[in-house]
């Protein structure tokens, strides 16, 4: 059991103790493989008599039908989808994964605010601003960072779901079409991910390796932790 | 403060608690600007259609925190900012808003937020060109609430927070602590006071030489569609002002 640590002023109006569980965050960028993992993980963790929980961007009942509707438009200006995201995860934080940790879930989290931070940075956002909004975010206690190279994305999406407006950075074109969008955008995701890595400590792991190994490397870094209860 | 803006046009700002006498004012303050024959753009709170649906759930299902609440207002300002203010400040209109970053400064912070979060989340905001502050006796504008609403809504009256279960005791609870947040804010963003109990006309006559004031030697955008010596009442009539109860 732990106080819960917040990268700034959390939720002063909630004192928050009695963290049970753990939270461990997979980031990357898009088609990386990250639901692919957070399958395999949930899987060896209930195996093993864990509770597992597991969350995603978007997924807040309070504004995922709101966002999605915004998203299908063109007046959603990237501000107001950066604050717009920052609801959805202050939602899902205080609703969902903070109960799961105080429950003694151990709460696995397909991305975190880095991958929101990242997208904002990359769309114009002040890197300050966008640190300070986070300041209500919970502190991992572990984030993985499943990193690729752009031909090993672009490998992954033309076998999976194929380019899309958003993933392509088409709201900012950043080129004329979506193949060489997608490129720019990605590696300008790519950096900022670089920044992140150093700045929060996250701990990346080679994604072009074949999905079991990427696994067994996650299982490595997850063992400890778990033991540490 | 919050950073200065250089833009062509020039942006009002009214704030103060609900029952106020604010929107009564600002509503006159517009008919009379736009019969002048300037371009004014009007902008209330709470009131991005974007956001909308997701606000109604929210208070329906009342599943709002401080923060996210806190946050989905901004996200409203935000979109009107970037679709609606800054365009028209940049155009060189006069924009005039019913609250603006001020009441997530008092509210959001009265329900428990940091205050310092709460500054960084609109500093993308510009300093207004004046901020009329209605002070009004609390007594006098629950009075005016009281009179004119069948029922207080759950989160205008801070239920969220516990403060008390009777209703109008936690509206009047809540909205002391709101008034409290204002008033330290008098000089931080360097509020215009406005005394809210005095007659109608004239705290407008007194708000329209002030804001001569700030409008001698500027020339705005004209409005094409209305020549200024011929302007009458009777064109402007178009009142943005149809509120049917509070903005939380």
């Amino acid at each position: 059991m732990k106080d819960a640590q917040f990268y700034g002023s959390g939720f002063p109006y909630a004192h928050i103790k009695d963290i049970a569980g753990k939270l461990i965050v997979l980031e990357g960028t898009d088609g990386v493989g990250r639901s692919t993992q957070t399958q395999l993980l949930r899987t060896w963790l209930e195996d093993q008599g864990y509770a597992v929980s597991d969350t995603g961007l978007r997924r807040s009942p309070l504004t995922q039908p709101g966002l999605d509707a915004a998203k299908t438009g063109h007046t959603l200006g990237p501000l107001t989808m950066s604050l717009f995201y920052a609801t959805d995860f202050a939602d899902r934080l205080e609703n969902q994964i903070i109960p799961a940790l105080k429950a003694g879930f151990i709460v696995l989290s397909d991305r975190y605010m880095y991958s929101i931070m990242a997208r904002d940075i990359v769309r114009g956002a002040d890197k300050e601003w966008s640190r300070k909004v986070y300041g209500f975010a919970l502190k991992p206690d572990l984030v993985i960072y499943l990193k690729a190279d752009i031909q090993t994305l672009v490998a992954r999406i033309v076998q999976g779901r194929g380019f899309n407006y958003w993933e392509a950075g088409m709201d900012i074109r950043c080129s004329d079409n979506l193949y060489d969008s997608y490129c720019v955008y990605q590696s300008k995701l790519l950096d900022q991910f670089d920044n992140m890595t150093r700045e929060y400590g996250l701990i990346p792991i080679d994604a072009k390796q074949p999905i079991p190994i990427v696994f067994e490397e996650i299982k490595k870094l997850i063992e400890p932790l778990l033991k540490s209860n | 403060m919050l950073k200065k803006g250089n833009f062509k046009g020039k942006l009002i700002v009214v704030e103060g608690i609900d029952g106020s006498g604010k929107s009564t004012q600002v509503d006159l303050l517009y008919k009379w600007l736009h019969a002048q024959g300037t371009s004014v753009f009007f902008t209330e709170w709470n009131s991005s259609n974007l956001v909308k649906s997701t606000t109604k759930l929210g208070k329906k299902e009342k599943i709002f925190t401080p923060t996210t609440f806190s946050l989905l207002q901004a996200t409203d300002f935000s979109d009107r900012w970037e679709n609606y203010i800054l365009p028209m400040l940049k155009a060189g209109a006069i924009v005039m808003a019913d609250r603006y970053a001020f009441t997530a400064f008092a509210r959001d912070v009265a329900r428990g937020v940091d205050p310092e979060w709460v500054r960084n989340l609109y500093s993308f905001a510009v300093q207004p060109d004046m901020v009329f502050y209605f002070q009004t006796p609390l007594s006098v504008s629950i009075e005016r609430i009281m009179a004119s609403r069948a029922k207080i809504k759950y989160y205008e009256a801070g239920m969220d927070l516990g403060l008390s279960d009777n209703r109008v005791t936690s509206f009047r609870m809540f909205q002391q602590r709101i008034v409290n947040e204002y008033d330290k804010m008098i000089n931080e963003f360097n509020f215009t006071v406005i005394d809210g109990s005095l007659p109608v006309e004239t705290v407008q006559q007194d708000i329209r030489s002030k804001v001569k004031k700030v409008l001698q030697g500027w020339r705005g955008l004209p409005n094409p569609l209305i020549s200024p010596k011929k302007s009458n009442r009777k064109k402007t009539t178009t009142s943005k002002v149809a509120r049917k109860g509070g903005s939380q």
